[in-house]
């Protein structure tokens, strides 16, 4: 009697997950679709294309569908100079940004916390950028770094550079562009991690024997690390795709290019699809990398 | 538990404190002395500046004004991490990306103190949770983060442990438990402990003194007993257990202080008494008060009114709460200890109450709203 009870109730409760199974499964539909729609369809035409080989017919454009892995050895041959730029501006850039945010960030989030006006002014400052297109502003910074501009014509005249400084087309042009038109995906998760910290633990610090400088890095900063985190995710991971920023068009030269830059001629001016799809790849394949060992390293899910 | 660095508690001076925020005055020119070794409780409603005192010993807030020795040496100006005091804090604001052994063993590490983890260990031996050192604080219980929080401030040996309201977030019967702890430890290490309360009953039950505080000043200060048995204000009456109160001319003041109450004699004994002339006010704690069902004889040690009536009895397990209102004197409490020798009395009935004229306390101010009454 007792089995046959028993038999009876397991169908009984395996209904409920089964229902809510199913309506988990519709909630999640448009999503899936979404995603594999807009980005495994989109993931497997790159995958393929980078595979493809040069067509027969000899068109230019035009490519056939093969197993070309040599497409790869190429296009690392042909463009390791600007991979490796690539992520070293983004290392670069994504270092100067945190230092410049974080104090930033910091103000905002701890300092200006019982001043609601002020903390609501410096937020609104931060993303003010944001109302301007990021094109023109990087355009506004050509125009103050380019060789005949007041300013560099300025600090030339006065003794800072030498006569013969040129500013435009550098790498510190670069660098500077993008750290500028990145700090506000740097500060504003910084500013959140922040602005939640209990600052009765800071108080617990000073209580505890740690100065103030001990109490930063031993509370403060590892309590921020999530924003610190998405902070630099943020910023790094976008920087190492940038194309606008050291493009010859607005701060760069043919000396600072990036991969972004290379994907773009390639795609658009040579009609190297294969290249351009493998340098895309092994983009995003790196960045996947590593992300992951960071992300690991810094253990954040310990944080949450 | 043979620690060599400072195991000493240390006296506490504050010498005219004052706080003053936009707008109020927390703490109002607090002169207090806190004696080495000492269980000493702050005890107030909330916002009577007993939270912001304590901070200003932390070195949390700077006073506006006034000095804060600690063993003879001023450290007003001190910074928080420069003064040998620890606090256990409200909310315990342990460490949350720490383990429970790092939390403990923070502030030894601060100090450069040998083998910080095993004095760590011990201090959560002590507390009885050295099973628990790898574990987060978050995946304790509150009792738990409590007893850390504890080992984290009596691990460094501090000459004064500071305790804000830190069993306010427990159960009632927990609390009772970590209240015998506390007091078992403070014991036990010797230290100087000031703990910030506005539980009137946890700060008799563990404190040897207690001082009253309201308004940003201390109303009366002494050992439980005697602020219980004589409470000098009609606040300290009122907020440390409960007292009736009754308001009246002094008509006689020699041994024995008489007032007239409603036509009514109350009188007490002037060693009992803060004054003794003019208006005063007279209490007397509801369990010196008697109630009978006839009218007892006139006696001159004894204060007698009625008849009234009971308007409401309340059950409180060990003992019961009657509510009486005589006509033209007012309601007045009586506890009355369940142990079956009392009258049975039921609501509504007539009553006479009596105390002892020795259990009158006299009061040095009147209740607030006497003064314009009648």
């Amino acid at each position: 009697m007792a089995f046959v009870a028993f038999g009876q109730s397991t169908p009984q409760k395996q209904q409920g997950p089964t229902k809510s199974g199913r309506i988990a499964l519709v909630l999640l539909t448009p999503g899936l679709a979404y995603l594999g729609l807009f980005f495994i369809t989109p993931l497997i035409s790159l995958i393929t294309t980078s595979l493809k080989t040069a067509s027969a017919s000899g068109v230019i454009g035009r490519y056939d569908f093969a197993l070309e892995f040599g497409n790869y050895a190429f296009a690392i041959g042909q463009y390791a100079p600007q991979i490796f730029r690539s992520f070293a501006y983004a290392l670069i850039a994504t270092v100067v940004a945190l230092l410049i945010s974080y104090p930033i960030a910091y103000f905002i989030g701890v300092k200006a916390r019982n001043k609601p006006l002020l903390q609501g002014l410096l937020l609104t400052l931060v993303i003010a950028p944001f109302f301007i297109s990021f094109l023109l502003r990087t355009f506004a910074w050509k125009q103050i770094f380019s060789n005949d501009s007041f300013i560099v014509n300025l600090l030339k005249d006065i003794g800072i550079f030498g006569a013969d400084t040129n500013i435009i087309g550098t790498d510190f042009a670069v660098v500077f562009g993008l750290v500028y038109n990145f700090i506000p995906f740097m500060t504003l998760p910084i500013y959140a991690s922040l602005d939640r910290l209990d600052l009765r633990l800071v108080e617990a610090g000073g209580d505890l024997y740690a100065n103030p400088a001990t109490t930063f890095w031993k509370i403060t900063f590892p309590l921020s690390l999530p924003g610190v985190i998405s902070g630099t995710l943020l910023t790094f991971i976008p920087i190492s795709g940038d194309y606008v920023v050291a493009s010859r068009d607005f701060l760069g030269s043919s000396s600072t290019a990036m991969i972004g830059n290379v994907v773009e001629t390639n795609f658009l001016r040579i009609q190297d699809y294969p290249t351009a799809s493998a340098l895309s790849v092994m983009l995003m394949a790196t960045i996947v990398v590593l992300v992951s060992a960071y992300v690991r390293r810094s253990g954040t899910d310990d944080l949450l | 538990m043979s620690n060599s660095f400072v195991a000493q508690g240390q006296d506490l001076e504050l010498q005219g404190i004052r706080k003053e925020f936009p707008g109020f005055v927390a703490v109002n020119d607090l002169d207090l002395k806190i004696p080495a070794g000492e269980f000493f409780a702050l005890l107030g409603p909330s916002g009577c500046g007993k939270t912001t005192t304590l901070r200003m010993i932390a070195g949390l807030e700077s006073p506006s004004a006034g000095k804060i020795l600690l063993g003879g040496k001023d450290v007003t100006n001190t910074k928080p991490h420069e003064r040998p005091v620890n606090t256990v804090f409200q909310n315990y604001a342990l460490f949350p990306h720490m383990s429970v052994i790092e939390n403990v063993a923070f502030g030894l590490r601060q100090r450069k103190v040998d083998e910080p983890l095993k004095r760590a260990g011990e201090a959560l031996a002590m507390v009885e949770l050295e099973h628990l050192g790898e574990r987060k604080p978050q995946q304790l219980s509150g009792g738990q983060q409590q007893r850390v929080a504890l080992a984290r401030a009596m691990v460094n040996r501090p000459s004064l442990l500071l305790l804000d309201e830190p069993l306010g977030a427990l159960d009632l019967k927990l609390r009772r438990q970590m209240q015998i702890e506390l007091k078992a430890i403070q014991m036990e290490v010797g230290l100087t402990f000031l703990h910030v309360t506005h539980d009137q009953e946890e700060a008799m039950d563990m404190a040897d003194t207690v001082a009253v505080m309201n308004q940003g000043h201390i109303e009366q200060l002494g050992a439980p007993e005697a602020l219980y048995d004589r409470p000098k204000t009609a606040f300290v009456a009122k907020f440390l257990g409960q007292s009736n109160i009754f308001v009246g001319e002094v008509t006689e003041s020699n041994e024995v202080v008489s007032i007239s109450y409603n036509q009514t004699k109350l009188s007490a004994l002037a060693k009992r008494c803060e004054k003794s002339s003019g208006r005063i006010a007279f209490g007397v704690r509801p369990e010196k008060v008697q109630f009978h069902e006839d009218k007892p004889e006139d006696n001159p040690g004894l204060n007698i009114l009625g008849p009234g009536q009971i308007t409401d009895i309340r059950f409180t397990g060990v003992s019961n709460q009657y509510q009486i209102e005589i006509p033209k004197v007012g309601e007045i409490t009586v506890f009355a200890q369940n142990i079956g020798r009392s009258p049975v009395v039921e609501l509504g009935a007539t009553v006479w109450v009596s105390w002892k004229v020795e259990h009158t306390f006299g009061l040095s101010d009147l209740p607030s709203g006497t003064e314009i009454a009648e």
